[in-house]
């Protein structure tokens, strides 16, 4: 009886139902795959299934850690997908144009341009949607529309493919043993949680998410912290984007980072963030991400055709939004559940006839007044 | 004189939310052609009586009977076709269509399902007519200023329940705080409106915390108290005294008893000044001073500028007039960080919309307000933060006393007590309290009122709004008082000075 | 304007600040953007007109091929105006597209079904879609753009699900429609771009003169007004994106006959195509605000910039996305100071 306690304890931990599903994933594939979880080395480095999840999950989890800190605050970004293609363009482009391809400080001064120009969007955004007072969904598809075409602009509608081993250390390299991109998603989650939990960031972001009338009371200059979010979640994108061009050696404004926009978003929903804004989750983020790709894998092992992917996906989409509504849950599983943890928004009091303030937001929600 | 049948009438009414009986057995008639005021404090039950009678909510309880019937009112739209409609104080109506569209959206004039715009046109034009307003009703609302969308509902609602849109269907005009933002002018011009339609035979019903309104245009009053009918009464046979003292619920000479002045320590210097301060639609242009270690209360019904005021003093509402000086300097009050780094630090009344971050733990909503003084880069050293939040959980008895729970699962007096954590920890200079003290538990409030005492004991000035009136008393040395949104007396406390004394400037609007 | 309430009308005399708020009220009608995007359309239509002159930029063939060639587009931006109109949106629209494509050739070619049959199977499937997911996004309060999104998904996975390869269509029924023209003396139109038209029209009409299309502006500018207006909400909600999965599905039956292929990566990211039209056109994001003449004229314009860069010949096809993108960025612009002003 004494497990139950810790059980329910367990249970409740906000990091229980992505681990969970992770897990049964992973598990699903040792029937078609024994050897699953065995890594080997072949010449000093490791290969494996777990190995390769992570590697070509990488330019996901950074994404996804960037959008987490965007959905915080209450916004959404759906530039990412641009940002990667126009960074993996600029920097490509100039390494290709350098008479060495392979020196270092070319190919260090090729991705300081590129992560440039994705800062240089992610204040564009946040310049929109803080300053100017534009919904974020709307602010960020501006560059969704036009930041692949200035990527094809820049690569002149070419695949640009360039030959530098330097660069391609970061997306397709190895060190110690280990594919020399993970070292880099560890680096920048990191610093994100450092950035979020060592400093009070995540503290005022999840403030500003999670009542935005209360911050502005309590002085919180949210101007300020939403062009950051903005700015760093395209920043990123941006890291994401040399990830992606590095590991194929080439710059494709079309294609790369195609959708990852979505993906992203959807491994902060399967994280546990709420796209309401307010608390957030970088592990969670990290494991949906995971589970993201996990499932890709998935089904390329388990012998589903492939192209059930996507299909997969919109169910796993569903079930999680269902899940986090408050409205389904009272619907399917009664009243007592319909009212528990992160049934964000129904909390907020009717206003109260007493409420002469003329900006009170009478929220149809029922209750006591 | 025989007395008209009622066309409304509401018997036994119950509703029930989890955990509060809102309105317990109230009973309440309409007549036809009367302008019926509904009257009552916060928590009295008036907006719960409407929304059970405009379909808003479910009934727990009790009947309701229109016209001899009895009816039962499901929805919004159920209660436009039984013949009673709402004008809320936020016009529920769409900006972006045209005034005659608003006026007939629903129930729009067709033919073979094709909407007849000429003649929509056409009637709306003769029935704003008909009520004696000049509006284009083919302007797209928006172009208009609250009032005249006020007005534009009306005219939807005397419009509404006749399928053809004739006008005339409505036998129960529903209005709750029309007035609340309106100016002199478009108050008349709302009131002649209500005079006409209470002549055609329509039945008002009217919220306003405006008592110089309700003594003007209403015939009869219904008093509302704890979700319980206190009495119905002829407008002209109860003075505003009577409705005070009815309203608030405690009988002048039970007042009296209460009253025990703690008045301590004198009160030091000047901190505060502001002259001339004012907003419109908020409350009218005001001179105020506030002393260092002064409790200054401000007495007032509901909606009668307290709330603006202190929204003023804290910057979280922009003034259209005057200046505020803090320490002899002045201060911009253009946004509230400009008076928390003046030291001014702002308890809201809404809890839950303005105060509280529901989703984080108590100790994050306790550091929330010294954290953004000192901005993301700095964060307060973890081992400071825990002994600062501990040493306040302590002192206000939070309650459970785990830093880690979410603010949002507290109760009432819990939640209250960690926004008062939340600012005392950044030691103000001024903390303005609104409404600290409603909606929660007897022993809470005591302790909150002790804290005041104390806080003031050390020098520090409080602002302090209370429904109550001897919860005023007994903490302020200065009492405001506000009617109609004006400051209209500033009363420095004495054993002379009694409820009766404040309930009279209330009512009269000066003190003598 | 507060002077036009206090005065009864008496002796019939207009209140004066009618007269003073014209200039106002010009800035704030509602039809302006669209008379923004019309001559901007026209603006661009006559620098084509004088640039490329003598390349056949003059051709009223030139002109009605801008409905030809983008006459599917034009009807999934209807569909798309209706979902924006009342405040929602719709990511699912290429997708939608894609799979009707893929749906009709895999039926038309592989199970050897009549394309008169197929038709209103394609439509039957891509309305039910839009029900559904309407009937998520009112009944779970789940946001559209995350119900959408799912939507966008899985009708992408159900045409990969249907084959990887693309189908061509060689059913004669299908290629006498697609070749069919309708002949105008100075040019013709396909069936695609007449039937385009036709949407159009009556989703004029349903939108300005049945209860429907006012209730949709009506959500669209106070959901909760609406509510307690006593509109039928949800059912208009759930109502507007079935419309747009028809006009999805319906548009995905034109890019059929026009590209006369299904293939599992036809339309992608439309949407946005739609959405930007829509935009272009004057409708705002946030609902409430503008008209389906509008969003013809942002198909125009954006079938005009592909136009003018073919002709152009030099300039890449990527032009037309960044073109799109800094229309796009103008017409968020202005909508906001349109909303800004009035807000004061």
């Amino acid at each position: 009886m004494t497990t139950t306690p810790r059980w329910r304890a367990l249970t409740q931990h906000h990091l229980f139902w992505p681990v969970a599903v992770l897990v049964a994933l992973l598990l699903i594939n040792v029937p078609f795959t024994p050897d699953f979880f065995s890594i080997r080395m072949t010449d000093g480095h490791l290969y494996g299934s777990l190995v390769s999840i992570v590697l070509f999950g990488s330019p996901l989890i950074l994404v996804a850690v960037g959008m987490t800190l965007v959905i915080a605050t209450g916004g959404i970004d759906l530039s990412v997908g641009a940002v990667v293609a126009i960074t993996g363009a600029l920097t490509c482009s100039y390494i290709s144009d350098q008479a060495d391809q392979s020196a270092l400080s070319a190919v260090l001064l090729a991705m300081g341009i590129g992560l440039l120009a994705a800062v240089v969007c992610g204040l564009w955004n946040g310049f929109l949607v803080a300053r100017m007072g534009i919904q974020p969904i709307i602010a960020t598809l501006i560059i969704m529309v036009a930041g692949r075409g200035v990527a094809q602009l820049i690569t002149d509608g070419q695949i640009i493919t360039i030959n530098s081993e330097p660069y391609k250390l970061i997306g397709g390299g190895y060190w110690l043993t280990l594919p020399f991109s993970i070292f880099v998603v560890a680096a920048v989650v990191a610093v994100t949680v450092a950035l979020t939990r060592r400093t009070a960031l995540g503290l005022l972001v999840e403030s500003v998410g999670g009542n935005a009338e209360a911050s502005r009371l309590v002085g919180i200059r949210s101007l300020r912290i939403k062009i950051m979010v903005y700015v760093f979640c395209a920043l990123c994108a941006g890291i994401a984007g040399l990830m992606i061009s590095s590991n194929t050696s080439a710059a494709d404004g079309n294609n790369a980072g195609l959708w990852i926009e979505l993906d992203a978003i959807l491994a902060v929903v399967i994280g546990g963030t709420s796209l309401l804004g307010g608390r957030f989750s970088i592990g969670g983020t990290v494991v949906g991400a995971l589970v993201i790709q996990t499932l890709t894998t998935t089904i390329y092992t388990i012998g589903v055709p492939t192209q059930t992917n996507l299909v997969f996906k919109a169910a796993v989409v569903i079930v999680v939004c269902l899940l986090q509504s408050p409205k389904f849950r009272a619907k399917v599983f009664g009243a007592r559940f319909g009212s528990g943890s992160g049934a964000k928004g129904s909390g907020t009091p009717a206003a109260t006839p007493a409420d002469t303030t003329p900006t009170t937001a009478a929220a149809p929600k029922m209750e006591v007044s | 004189m025989a007395e008209p049948l009622p066309v409304l009438e509401m018997t036994g009414i119950v509703k029930e939310f989890p955990g509060v009986r809102a309105l317990s057995g109230v009973d309440f008639r309409l007549f036809p052609g009367e302008i019926h005021a509904l009257m009552g404090e916060n928590g009295a039950g008036k907006s719960t009586l409407i929304k059970v009678l405009t379909g808003v909510y479910s009934l727990d309880g009790g009947t309701i009977t229109l016209d001899g019937k009895s009816v039962r009112i499901g929805s919004p739209l159920q209660a436009q076709q039984a013949g009673i409609s709402t004008v809320y104080q936020e016009v529920n109506l769409c900006p972006n269509l045209s005034v005659a569209e608003n006026i007939f959206i629903g129930r729009e004039p067709t033919r073979a399902g094709r909407i007849q715009w000429k003649r929509m046109r056409k009637e709306a034009a003769e029935l704003v007519d008909r009520l004696g307003l000049d509006i284009d009703v083919t302007a797209p609302l928006s172009s208009y200023p609250l009032a005249v969308q006020q007005l534009v509902a009306i005219v939807r609602s005397v419009g509404t329940g006749d399928s053809d849109g004739a006008g005339g269907g409505t036998k129960v005009l529903v209005l709750d705080e029309p007035t609340s933002s309106l100016d002199r002018d478009e108050v008349l011009e709302l009131f002649r409106l209500m005079r006409q339609l209470r002549d055609e035979g329509v039945a008002i019903l009217f919220v306003s915390h405006f008592l110089d309104q309700i003594y003007e245009i209403c015939d009869r009053m219904t008093v509302l108290r704890n979700g319980t009918l206190v009495g119905e009464h002829l407008v002209s046979e109860l003075d505003q005294v009577g409705l005070i003292q009815l309203m608030i619920g405690k009988a002048m000479d039970q007042l009296e008893e209460l009253h025990e002045h703690q008045l301590h320590a004198d009160v030091g210097e000047s901190l505060l000044q502001a002259d001339g301060l004012g907003r419109t639609g908020g409350v009218a242009p005001f001179d105020l001073d506030i002393k260092k270690g002064e409790v200054l209360g401000l007495a007032g019904l509901l909606g009668s500028g307290r709330t603006e005021l202190a929204r003023l003093l804290f910057g979280a509402d922009q003034p259209d007039s005057g200046k505020v000086t803090i320490g002899g300097k002045q201060v911009s009050m253009s946004a509230p960080n400009d008076a928390i780094a003046a030291g001014v630090a702002f308890c809201s009344e809404n809890r839950k919309t303005e105060g509280l971050v529901p989703d984080l733990t108590v100790r994050e909503n306790i550091i929330l307000a010294l954290q953004a003084s000192r901005g993301w880069t700095r964060p307060i050293p973890a081992a400071q933060r825990d002994e600062l939040v501990a040493k306040y959980i302590k002192a206000l008895d939070i309650r459970p006393a785990n830093p880690e729970a979410r603010v949002g699962q507290l109760s009432g007096g819990n939640q209250q007590k960690v926004l008062l954590a939340r600012w005392l920890i950044t030691q103000p200079k001024l903390l303005i309290l609104d409404e600290p003290t409603r909606g929660i538990d007897v022993g809470a409030k005591a302790e909150i009122q002790k804290l005041v005492v104390s806080l003031s004991e050390e020098g520090m000035a409080v602002l302090y709004i209370a429904a109550e009136l001897e919860e005023v008393l007994r903490l302020s040395h200065t009492i405001g008082v506000l009617r109609d949104r004006k400051l209209v007396a500033q009363i420095a406390n004495g054993p002379e000075i009694t409820p009766t004394r404040i309930l009279e400037t209330i009512a009269s609007g000066e003190h003598q | 304007m507060s002077a036009t309430t206090q005065t009864p009308k008496t002796q019939g005399s207009r209140t004066p600040s009618t007269t003073t708020s014209k200039a106002a009220r010009l800035l704030g009608d509602r039809r302006l953007p669209v008379l923004v995007t019309a001559s901007l359309f026209l603006v661009m239509y006559i620098a084509g007109l004088s640039r490329y002159q003598n390349y056949g930029f003059g051709e009223p063939q030139v002109f009605l091929n801008l409905f030809i060639d983008n006459g599917y587009l034009l009807v999934a931006a209807v569909g798309a105006t209706f979902v924006i109109l009342s405040g929602g949106i719709d990511l699912s629209v290429g997708s939608v597209i894609g799979f009707t494509t893929m749906l009709t050739a895999w039926l038309v070619e592989e199970q050897g079904l009549p394309i008169l049959v197929v038709i209103p199977i394609a439509l039957g499937v891509g309305a039910f879609g839009g029900f559904l997911m309407g009937y998520v996004i009112h009944n779970f309060e789940i946001q559209p753009f995350i119900v959408t999104l799912a939507g966008l998904f899985l009708f992408r996975g159900l045409c990969l699900v249907i084959s990887k390869e693309s189908i061509a269509i060689d059913d004669s029924t299908v290629s006498s429609m697609a070749q069919a023209q309708a002949s105008l003396g100075m040019g013709f139109l396909s069936v695609g771009a007449i039937v385009a038209l036709v949407v159009l029209a009556v989703a004029f009409y349903v939108l300005h003169y049945t209860r429907f299309g006012r209730r949709v502006y009506a959500i669209g500018g106070n959901e909760q007004s609406a509510m307690l207006m006593g509109l039928p909400q949800g059912g208009t909600k759930i109502a507007v994106y079935t419309v747009s999965g028809f006009c999805s599905a319906l548009a995905g039956l034109l890019f059929t006959l026009y590209i006369q292929s299904g293939d599992p990566l036809h339309a992608t990211g439309m949407e946005l195509d739609a959405i930007a039209a829509v935009v272009i056109g004057g409708t705002l994001l946030t609902g409430g605000s503008g008209y389906v003449l509008g969003t013809l004229f942002g198909v125009l314009v954006l079938g005009l910039i592909k136009s003018i860069i073919q002709f152009e010949g030099t300039l890449s096809s990527w032009w037309t996305k960044i073109a799109t993108g800094v229309l796009l960025c103008a017409f968020i612009l202005i909508q906001r100071a349109m909303t800004a002003r009035k807000k004061t």
